[in-house]
């Protein structure tokens, strides 16, 4: 039996509510104030399709140090934040999975998230790997004042593909395949170009997604009657709705699409719809996920007696409950690059990479891995060839040592307006970890008052700095509030 | 264990420039002012040198690398000259190239000289730099008040004291140093401060206001140095001494290494205590006479009382607010003003440092002399809490 063995999802923190946007631009666009209603999940500075796609396969793997597991490697996003440099190649460093698998990047259309998740069902099931890793991801930008500014959000999610005990079998795959143009980026582009909505619903959707939904479910020899959880994103008021009633699917089985509370994440909203459906789902449960894009990709699972055990720690749940408001719509501007704002002199800062260093230092950079005395157990970052402990300066002793599922907490911090920062005060400190080891570090989704000695935090795959001159980023990890560790902690206290 | 450096070489001459925003001086200018003050006290032609330091550390802004641009500056008889940087401790970098010549037999009369050109920049605070290829990779976007801020939130951790508490102690830190700093004509900031001011200014890098900062100032000092034989065959009187010069650098075992609890600076408690060894001195509270420590930000000041050993641990707070620093106090610290008003030319600290513990062993320091002080300590700091150098110097009157 092949199918998804676990999965994972990520949402950013914060929430732009949509009222406050809408409001700041109804002098110039009024219509808008029809769509002012919920939140839509807004990216930090420092997060991109990419560190999303890290946090979800995080979720999906769990915090076990073994990955050579996965043996394939797919990520799928249109908005990748590199064009010619595999994305799935930093992904996999990030994870720290092993180097001797095959990895692709999927992109494209709006419905790469479930192609690439084809990909790997079929790839697992061909015998051509025994586990893959599918992660998407979806950062899209528009521009300021536009409606899929409001309609859209930031989101990943993530998926372990395997055989034998899954917690949702696959069960059909189905896929059409036509140039129907609803809106492009070409290849220089900042922003997408839209076609009218009407024609996109009634010659596009409708007349696309059925075949194959129809073709998936032929496959998996199912019918549509008996599809308990129906997942389809579109912004488009009632469009789950009208396919399920063209195809035969139940409408109480039509899914909230999380419109009001995340917005849509591009090719990585099927994904973050498939995840939270099996969150809800019981033994038995047929699952139909589609997503539209120059045709359509749909795909069929039942899930198993294990659906329930496998819930990822965070998953969508998690990702919907871990949130915060954000009413001020500049700074969503400011963080999608969508003003030229007066960053100071500190900000002219050469943040030149040196891909030699980052290569060489990648497994400590990207994978936020250290060291590990053999001798004297002494753990630390980064690894050295002569080790830090005190009065045991053993030579070329130490094992590679991972220190980004590891619990931490804040020795000293503090809060730095003078630094140039994105979101400014820049807080960061050194973080000492359980188990040994120590790193001075920045930390993220903080606000002054927030941090404090012995603050529990955990670690996240970040954006270091982007480099403007020569379209570079950079990417480390950061420290962040264990909010469950710090909720735990606050329970016992009240005790 | 070596012999020390205890009164093997004296110093004949020493000169400062006028500290501050100097818009009318570039760098060859500001040592041209050091210098030409440190040659008449010396007494001596250039001819007479025979060997130079020179410390200067953001050469992006400055002077550029090298030891050049002291010899071209000055003018200098094509003697040695070796440039020394070692973050905001090159000073004494410099001065201990000097000395230890001179101690070595290698030169009779040597220069040391420091400077920085900070305010070429066109923003406020220090310039902005990478430090190699791989640390900006994983090192954060900080700024050097960010950094030092690190000891406040660790020594409250530590020892319980409260933010309202220790702001107020760091607060007395900065209104001493400004009370000091108004009676230096040579100061960057010449005036005095209230508390109200330093509590309610801009936020820096929490919990360090703007007060709590040293003074981003352009500058040069200099010292001239050699044994004490020539200096008296020279005509001299009344010589000043070097007594104990100590460097202790970091290792990563603060940084790296879970023991650290980041309230103290690790490399300045092991400096300390070797200086004072080869300086002879058992009882640091009692027998030094005065200090000038690296108060780069109000906070270091307060947790270096400590790593000096003048302090307890954990009461460095209670002595500051108790005023036994201030200038009418047990141990004077910063009677020159400190980094924090006299300024804080990151070349030239350390040996302005010096400069005062000079001017004053030779009751030469004018309205803020103090009453026949014997042994005077410097402490110099290059780099963060978890990762520095740390100089200790200890000069006194010939004999001491």
């Amino acid at each position: 039996m092949v199918g998804i063995a676990a999965w994972g999802a990520y949402a950013p923190r914060l929430r732009l509510n949509r009222k406050a946007a809408a409001q700041a631009n109804a002098w110039v666009a009024p219509n808008l104030m029809a769509r002012a209603r919920g939140e839509r999940a807004m990216a930090n500075w420092d997060e991109d399709a990419l560190t999303m796609a890290v946090e979800a396969a995080r979720d999906a793997l769990g915090p076990g140090d073994d990955r050579g597991g996965v043996r394939g490697l797919y990520f799928a996003s249109t908005t990748a934040p590199f064009e010619d440099r595999l994305n799935a190649g930093i992904l996999s460093a990030a994870l720290t999975l092993d180097k001797n698998i095959p990895s692709a990047d999927v992109t494209g259309s709006q419905r790469c998230g479930l192609t690439a998740l084809a990909q790997g069902l079929n790839a697992v099931k061909a015998g051509a790997m025994s586990t893959a890793l599918v992660a998407a991801g979806e950062h899209r930008r528009a521009r300021a004042a536009s409606a899929q500014e409001l309609d859209w959000g930031d989101a990943a999610a993530a998926f372990v593909i395997g055989e034998g005990e899954v917690a949702a079998e696959f069960l059909g795959h189905g896929a059409v395949t036509d140039d129907f143009v609803d809106h492009f980026r070409g290849a220089d582009a900042e922003f997408d170009y839209y076609w009218e909505e009407r024609w996109i619903r009634d010659e596009g959707i409708v007349k696309l997604v059925p075949p194959a939904i129809r073709s998936a479910l032929e496959r998996a020899g199912i019918e549509a009657s008996t599809v308990t959880h129906f997942c389809f994103p579109s912004t488009f008021a009632g469009m789950a709705a009208t396919l399920a009633k063209a195809v035969g699917i139940p409408p109480e089985a039509v899914r909230d699409n999380l419109a009001a509370r995340l917005g849509e994440a591009g090719c990585a909203h099927a994904p973050v719809m498939l995840a939270h459906a099996l969150e809800e789902a019981s033994a038995g449960d047929i699952i139909l996920v589609a997503q539209f894009g120059q045709g359509a990709e749909a795909l069929v699972f039942r899930a198993t007696d294990r659906v329930a055990s496998s819930r990822p720690a965070r998953g969508v749940a998690g990702s919907l409950a871990d949130r915060k408001e954000e009413t001020n719509y500049l700074k969503f501007l400011f963080f999608n690059g969508l003003v030229d704002w007066d960053k100071g002199m500190r900000a002219e800062k050469d943040n030149k990479t040196a891909l030699t260093t980052l290569y060489r230092n990648e497994d400590m950079i990207l994978g936020l891995v250290g060291g590990r005395c053999r001798e004297s157990g002494v753990v630390q970052f980064p690894r050295t060839r002569i080790s830090v402990a005190p009065n045991n300066p053993a030579v070329d002793t130490q094992e590679p040592y991972r220190f980004a599922e590891r619990k931490a907490s804040i020795l000293s911090y503090s809060a730095d307006y003078l630094t140039f920062a994105m979101a400014p005060p820049n807080h960061y400190g050194m973080v000492v970890f359980e188990g040994g080891g120590r790193i001075f570090m920045d930390i993220t989704d903080v606000e002054p008052g927030d941090v404090d000695t012995g603050l529990p935090v955990r670690m996240v795959f970040r954006l270091k700095e982007v480099d403007e001159k020569r379209g570079f980023r950079r990417y480390f990890w950061k420290a962040t509030p264990d909010r469950t560790a710090q909720a735990q902690s606050a329970a016992v206290a009240a005790e | 264990m070596a012999a020390g450096i205890k009164d093997k070489v004296a110093i004949l001459g020493m000169g400062c420039s006028k500290f501050g925003e100097r818009w009318d001086a570039g760098p060859d200018d500001l040592m041209v002012e050091a210098y030409l003050e440190a040659m008449t006290d010396a007494g001596i032609e250039p001819s007479q040198l025979d060997a130079a330091w020179f410390s200067t550390h953001v050469d992006e802004v400055g002077t550029g690398k090298g030891g050049t641009p002291l010899s071209l500056a000055l003018r200098l008889p094509n003697i040695g000259v070796t440039r020394v940087e070692n973050f905001c401790a090159g000073g004494s970098e410099a001065f201990r190239g000097a000395v230890y010549a001179v101690a070595s037999g290698a030169a009779d009369i040597a220069l040391a000289l420091g400077v920085e050109k900070l305010k070429d920049t066109g923003y406020g605070g220090l310039p902005v730099g990478n430090a190699g290829t791989l640390i900006p990779q994983v090192s954060p976007n900080g700024s050097a008040p960010g950094n030092f801020a690190q000891l406040a939130s660790a020594y409250r951790g530590k020892h319980g004291v409260s933010k309202e508490d220790l702001k107020q102690a760091i607060a007395h830190v900065s209104v001493k140093s400004h009370a000091n700093g108004a009676r230096n004509p040579k100061a960057h900031l010449q005036k005095e401060i209230t508390y109200e001011q330093v509590l309610n200014a801009p936020m820096i890098a929490e919990p360090l206001g703007l007060f709590d900062c040293c003074g981003v100032s352009d500058g040069a000092a200099a010292a001239i140095v050699c044994t004490p034989e020539i200096a008296r065959a020279l005509g001299k009187r009344d010589l000043v001494t070097v007594k104990a010069l100590q460097l202790a650098v970091s290792n990563g075992s603060e940084a790296q290494y879970n023991g650290w609890d980041g309230s103290y600076f690790h490399t300045a408690r092991i400096a300390a205590k070797k200086a004072y060894r080869e300086a002879g001195v058992e009882r640091p509270r009692e027998q030094i006479s005065m200090m000038e420590v690296h108060d780069c930000f109000s906070i270091t000041e307060l947790v270096t009382m400590e790593d000096l050993f003048i302090s307890a641990e954990g009461q460095g707070w209670r002595d500051v607010l108790d005023g036994f620093y201030d200038a009418d106090g047990g141990l004077p610290c910063q009677i020159d003003g400190g980094l924090k008003c006299f300024g804080h030319p990151i070349g030239a600290s350390g040996l302005r440092m010096l400069y005062e513990m000079y001017l004053q062993l030779q009751g030469r320091a004018g309205p803020r002399q103090l009453v026949n002080p014997v042994l005077g300590m410097t402490h110099n700091l290059g780099g963060s809490p978890s990762t520095n150098v740390c100089s200790v110097a200890i000069v006194g009157k010939e004999g001491a």
